[in-house]
């Protein structure tokens, strides 16, 4: 078994620095990696690009980072919940690429996957496609996507092993697979770091092969973003 | 009388047939799972990595690792499943969805929809907008007729930057059931007590009015 395990997050974050490209798991709140983005905080980094579908909210997730001029440019499908993003994305003091979601999966499970780039139709016909290659395959267009090239993937995870082994739980799962191994250094955090040999080798979402440190996140404060529920009939 | 989000959701829900995977979008696509036939089988997916989703859960039972993509927390029912942002667009890509429900700022009458972004404005992004409307062979369009200056929203050509071109078959308003054909927006059908010349008025796109246009059963 080769160890990934780290003591924590502050020696999980080791060599992160200012003017990096990181890419974090999450949709919305869900699945975020809450311990890492609260150390990025601390850290109090500089001019980063961020990888992330969303951009949280203005007082957790990437909010955070926002809200404190951390990140130089977002790249991201869906930013509408982040009044702070807007204001500095409208304003010209944030870089935004805000391309399809589809495509952003895809353009990192392409850096996992050693795929240079790839061929999809979405944003065919759209300024998303503008100035990118194009394609014709079988009477349909396509628009040519790069893999994305970054130094550090942030996931989260809810159950590991010190190997680097992950499994996800509902749509937590969401961007964090495919971002594992899709940059220099995977970070992997997780509610519970579970003894090797405990998890079933079948039950395995994500090979640690996957990930280069894996650590338990303090605490999780997973926050709902739109708590909708129904009554029950009496 | 024109229709409300509601009765906009309900039409499109006689469009839901039996064995069909359908992607809700964000907002009154969203209703329709509410007044989908109950003697039929759906599966409801939502792009960020569920199939199989049930109604709100019970106050007091809610998940916050189980959302959909409106970031509502959810049930899922038997026979759901859950998986990452790569293989959900590969369902949708894939053309495995059968059938996909969305909003829309504009359309025009070849088939182009806009839902993005009003440039200087609201920037919120495309989502899987884009995704869906690339990929989609059966998309449905839900939204209101005109805006709320009374300015028609089915256009000859979208003015607001676009999130798809040529992608939209039909489109069900607040006033109209309509299908997008080579020659323009074909009117099929009308809401209760609206006029054909209520929806003219309505229209700025071509609109082919071929015999009589019936009222929709909800």
């Amino acid at each position: 078994m080769i160890n990934k395990k780290v003591a924590n997050v502050h020696e999980a974050l080791q060599g992160v620095s200012d003017n990096m490209t990181f890419m974090l798991g999450g949709f919305g709140l869900c699945g975020i990696p809450e311990n890492s983005i609260n150390e990025l905080v601390k850290l109090n980094l500089k001019g980063l690009t961020c990888i992330s579908n969303n951009a949280g909210v203005d007082d957790f997730g990437l909010g955070l980072l926002l809200h404190k001029k951390q990140i130089k440019k977002m790249v991201s499908s869906y930013v509408g919940e982040n009044d702070e993003f807007e204001r500095q994305m409208l304003s010209g003091e944030l870089d935004v690429e805000l391309i399809p979601q589809g495509t952003l999966a895809e353009r990192c499970r392409a850096a996992q996957a050693g795929f240079p780039a790839i061929y999809t139709p979405a944003g065919y016909g759209t300024e998303v496609a503008e100035g990118k290659e194009t394609r014709e395959f079988d009477g349909k267009m396509y628009v040519l996507e790069h893999a994305f090239k970054a130094d550090f993937a942030f996931v989260k995870a809810w159950k590991g092993d010190a190997a680097g082994n992950l499994i996800f739980k509902g749509t937590a799962r969401n961007f964090n697979p495919v971002m594992c191994g899709a940059a220099k250094i995977t970070v992997a955090e997780v509610e519970e770091l579970v003894p090797v040999g405990t998890l079933d080798p079948n039950q395995i979402h994500i090979p640690g092969i996957f990930v280069q440190r894996i650590f338990q996140g303090e605490t999780y404060e997973k926050r709902i973003e739109q708590r909708t529920v129904r009554q029950r009939s009496t | 009388m024109a229709l409300d989000k509601i009765g906009i959701a309900k039409r499109i829900a006689k469009e839901v047939q039996d064995g069909y995977y359908v992607n809700l979008g964000i907002g009154i696509p969203t209703l329709v799972a509410n007044y989908v036939r109950d003697d039929i089988e759906v599966e409801f997916q939502s792009e960020n990595g569920v199939l199989g989703m049930g109604p709100f859960p019970f106050d007091g039972e809610e998940d916050a690792d189980i959302i959909n993509a409106g970031k509502q927390t959810i049930t899922t029912l038997p026979g759901a499943s859950f998986f990452d942002s790569a293989m959900s667009f590969s369902m949708i890509r894939g053309k495995h969805v059968d059938l996909t429900i969305l909003g829309a700022m504009e359309v025009s009458e070849n088939g182009d929809i806009a839902n993005w972004k009003i440039p200087g404005k609201m920037v919120k992004g495309m989502g899987g907008a884009m995704d869906l409307v690339a990929s989609a062979e059966n998309i449905i369009v839900a939204m209101m007729h005109t805006n709320k200056a009374g300015e028609s929203k089915i256009l000859k050509r979208c003015s607001l930057p676009l999130t798809g071109v040529g992608c939209v078959k039909k489109i069900v308003t607040n006033l109209a059931v309509l299908e997008v054909t080579d020659k323009g927006f074909k009117l099929l059908e009308r809401a209760p007590g609206i006029s054909v010349e209520d929806i003219k008025k309505a229209t700025e796109g071509t609109l082919i009015i071929e015999g009589d246009i019936p009222e929709m059963s909800i």
